[in-house]
């Protein structure tokens, strides 16, 4: 069935048991299920009234063991640690090790710290993957088509969506945190290895039926305020090290020097400043990439000129927001990951900067999460096409190599949404016909700003009408991709195979599109 | 394959001249997206000596193969002491670069010299002869004490530039806030260029992360009265034109002036009163149409002159 993005998903999806028996939708389009009621699925939990054991455990393996894990059930992880993380390669060694078969992973990202994680998928222990970010081997691999089920790709706040819900039922949640007591509260603070906060992790603590911590710091009970509640963690392990302190966090997100990165940002900031919305007391998330974190730097002044303030930044958080908290220019911050250790470092030591949990973050099917607040949103692309549908997902050969994060959540959300990309990467065209995998509607997004001049996404004609009176220049997106392929050539059509490897969820937990197994190159 | 480039416009407005190296094609394929209104590429100073030829060689496939639309396109080639500027020149002229900028230009002669191998160039590539510009950068005090007939050497001259590396060598001076080191040499050139009725382009400011050295500089420029600046990184580009932007007032003062000039010039009459009593005569109206052409390169007039 072809759904609102002009992509067609196979009718056997539709019919299939991959959201725990409840069939697939096609997408509908922006806001497709406002209003609707859904029944959130409680996780199955056991009675502390009076215990007599200690919830913890000498080990990972022993913790496998306690919790009932078998073949066929359902693990998860969060992915605060990024790239130092060893959690999920030491639970799952234990597993493998133990010999339990048929698992789904149901991470909120994976990374290329999980490589070994490939050998699983092909050995066959490792049945499915549900995740938002997928890279290096493990992205092979299932590209590949190596993975038994289709791996489900969420956006943050569709996969909290999806755990409520009951599409995915959590068996046991393993939680890494860098400081937690005997009862199970846990903190992103105080332990060897900070990540500043755990709010990926917070709807696994809440709806798996088996909860386990792990940390490398055990400190006093009661460790609050905790981000992960003990009245939720059956089991604690202490072990050496949870993940790599350099890989976890770098210094501070380094701010670009690149000329076209700050001639973009300075675009973006040119743009937002057009709009009604910039004014006192506005809201704005922006991410970690050269052009997208050079627009703090850029909107600094502008608001400085105007004599305004942002009331509050959600998201990702660098260094480079927090610097302008501290200035007085944003009131708070509500941070849902750290990026830096200087936005790891403000969120332990100054005040008006908080953690929040992915649900509150972006899930649709809460009672409002900030993303439905954000006046600005600013992210990058792989791709954008000109119905301004975007990838970050498949990489220009279409294997998988990106994750939606909350790209999809935010450009939904915010009243103006703005893509930053470059016209061209290399010899791929960035602005081109047809994306490989949609993985945020076209429908969510606003304006596409490249180093070859922008474009308005012709459903908000209210932006244009601002940008005209502004006098800032744009262009239609068609033109942009015109001169994209005049500089680059036209690319050749990507060759796949029938067998669908992938399934991108819209947040709402209908089908946005599937990425299919890639033909193997001839040479 | 683009257009060939049209023929290049003498006095055309040239307020930000943005250097970069021929040799990096991932800086010059596009080097117009920034908005300078002349691009430099440099086979100079910013080309190793044993890379002479691989970057005429990235030019010239440049200036062929890449449309840079409105933005002018200059090349410095390697001073006439070097044995370089000869074949640079050959590449310029095939390629269609709009002008030629002479490095280290320390009299009338030298500009003469390269106008007759920039003439033979046209001749031997079949493109019309006058077509490539010239301008000529004083780096030594010779070269500035030399500026007025320099400035007069050639009809293809349309402007002279400051190279202040150079030249403060030459000085013994370093750079100092507020140019005092500068000052005789620019206000000099500004006097002989404006004498022999060319441009004039005052040097780089090399510390791109001092935004306030940098402004105060381009302030000094406007108030002096270069034409533009020579730059090193886009990032200047966008200051410069926004300072030397004219003001609403100053716009609105030059549209009476051009208004009524049209007008009375229509009837015979040469001096003539605008709005707020103000006599004005024919020497006011080349300042009040650049100030209306600067208002619409900035992107800030809305009129309809």
């Amino acid at each position: 069935m072809r759904n609102a993005v002009g992509r067609e998903i196979p009718d056997e999806l539709l019919k299939s048991d991959l959201r725990n028996g409840k069939g697939y939708e096609v997408y509908q389009g922006k806001g497709y299920r406002d209003g609707k009621y859904i029944k959130k699925q409680g996780p199955t939990t056991r009675i502390y009234q009076k215990p007599t054991e200690s919830k913890i455990l000498p080990s990972i393996r022993e913790a496998v063991i306690k919790s009932g894990l078998k073949d066929g059930m359902t693990v998860s992880f969060h992915h605060h640690f990024r790239d130092g993380d060893f959690i999920v390669n030491m639970v799952m060694k234990e597993i493998v090790d133990l010999g339990i078969k048929d698992i789904t992973i149901a991470a909120s990202s994976l990374g290329t710290a999980h490589d070994p994680i490939a050998e699983y998928i092909e050995q066959g222990i490792v049945t499915g993957i549900q995740t938002s970010g997928i890279r290096g081997k493990m992205g092979e691999v299932v590209s590949q088509g190596k993975l038994k089920t289709p791996a489900i790709l969420r956006s943050h706040g569709g996969r909290v969506r999806a755990v409520e819900e009951g599409d995915v039922h959590i068996d046991v949640a393993f939680i890494g945190a860098p400081t937690a007591d005997e009862y199970g509260n846990a903190r992103a603070l105080g332990g060897k290895s900070d990540c500043g906060v755990l709010s990926y992790a917070v709807v696994d603590s809440e709806y798996a039926d088996k909860v386990v911590v792990i940390t490398d710091t055990l400190v006093p009970y009661p460790n609050f305020p905790a981000s992960i509640h003990g009245i939720n963690v059956d089991y604690v392990v202490v072990v050496d090290a949870i993940g790599e302190p350099k890989k976890i966090a770098s210094a501070a997100a380094r701010m670009t020097q690149n000329p076209r990165d700050l001639m973009m940002a300075e675009n973006v900031a040119k743009i937002m400043t057009a709009t009604p919305w910039f004014k006192d007391g506005f809201s704005f998330q922006t991410g970690a990439g050269g052009p997208s974190l050079a627009v703090n730097r850029f909107l600094e002044p502008l608001m400085v000129e105007k004599g305004i303030k942002m009331a509050w930044a959600i998201g990702g958080i660098t260094g480079s927001i927090c610097e302008l908290k501290e200035k007085g220019l944003v009131g708070k911050i509500i941070d849902v990951q750290d990026f830096d250790t200087s936005a790891i470092n403000d969120i332990r030591n100054n005040k008006n900067h908080y953690e929040m949990t992915a649900s509150e973050y972006a899930n649709p099917a809460n009672k409002g999460a900030f993303v439905n607040k954000l006046d600005f949103v600013v992210l990058a692309a792989l791709e954008v096409d000109i119905d301004f549908n975007v990838n970050v997902i498949t990489g220009s050969n279409g294997v998988l190599r990106g994750a939606p994060g909350g790209h999809p959540d935010t450009a939904e959300g915010a009243k103006c949404c703005i893509i930053v990309t470059p016209l061209t990467r290399g010899r791929m065209a960035t602005i081109c016909e047809k994306v490989v995998t949609v993985t945020t509607p076209g429908d969510c997004v606003d304006v596409v700003v490249t180093d070859y001049g922008l474009a308005v996404n012709p459903k908000r004609q209210d932006i244009i009408e601002c940008l005209d009176k502004a006098g800032v220049k744009h262009v239609p997106i068609k033109e942009l991709q015109e001169k994209a392929y005049s500089m680059v050539g036209r690319p050749d059509d990507l060759q796949w195979e029938d067998k669908v490897v992938a399934i991108l969820e819209a947040r709402d937990g209908t089908i946005l599109d599937v990425v299919r197994k890639i033909k193997p190159c001839e040479i | 394959m683009s257009i060939p480039r049209p023929k290049p416009e003498k006095f055309r407005l040239r307020r930000t001249m943005m250097f970069m190296n021929a040799q990096k094609p991932g800086l010059i394929k596009d080097a117009y997206i920034y908005g300078a209104d002349s691009i430099m590429l440099d086979l100079e100073d910013a080309v190793a000596e044993n890379q002479k030829d691989s970057a005429r060689f990235s030019l010239y496939h440049a200036l062929k193969e890449i449309d840079y639309g409105n933005t002018e396109v200059i090349v410095r080639i390697n001073g006439l002491d070097t044995p370089h500027w000869k074949e640079d020149i050959r590449v310029c002229v095939a390629g269609g670069a709009d002008g030629i900028r002479i490095a280290k230009t320390e009299s009338a002669q030298d500009v003469k010299t390269v106008e007759k191998a920039v003439e033979e160039a046209e001749k031997e590539f079949g493109v019309e002869v006058g077509r490539t510009l010239l301008m000529a950068a004083l780096e030594s005090p010779k070269g500035v004490l030399n500026a007025y007939e320099i400035c007069q050497a050639s009809d293809r001259l349309f402007g002279v530039a400051l190279s202040g590396g150079d030249y403060r060598k030459c000085m013994q001076v370093k750079v100092i806030p507020g140019g005092i080191e500068m000052l005789a040499a620019r206000g000099h050139m500004l006097m002989a260029a404006r004498a022999a009725g060319i441009q004039c382009f005052d040097t780089v400011f090399t510390n791109i992360n001092d935004d306030e050295g940098f402004r105060a500089e381009v302030k000094q420029n406007v108030e002096m009265g270069f034409d533009g600046k020579s730059l090193v990184n886009p990032r200047q580009i966008n200051i410069v034109h926004e300072m030397l932007a004219p003001t609403q007032k100053e716009i609105a003062e030059a549209e009476k002036i051009v208004r009524a000039y049209r007008e009375h010039a229509a009837e015979g009459v040469g001096v003539f009163t605008i709005e707020g009593g103000k006599m004005i005569d024919i020497a006011f109206v080349p300042g009040a149409e650049r100030v209306i052409k600067l208002a619409k390169a900035s992107g800030i007039y809305e009129g309809d002159l």
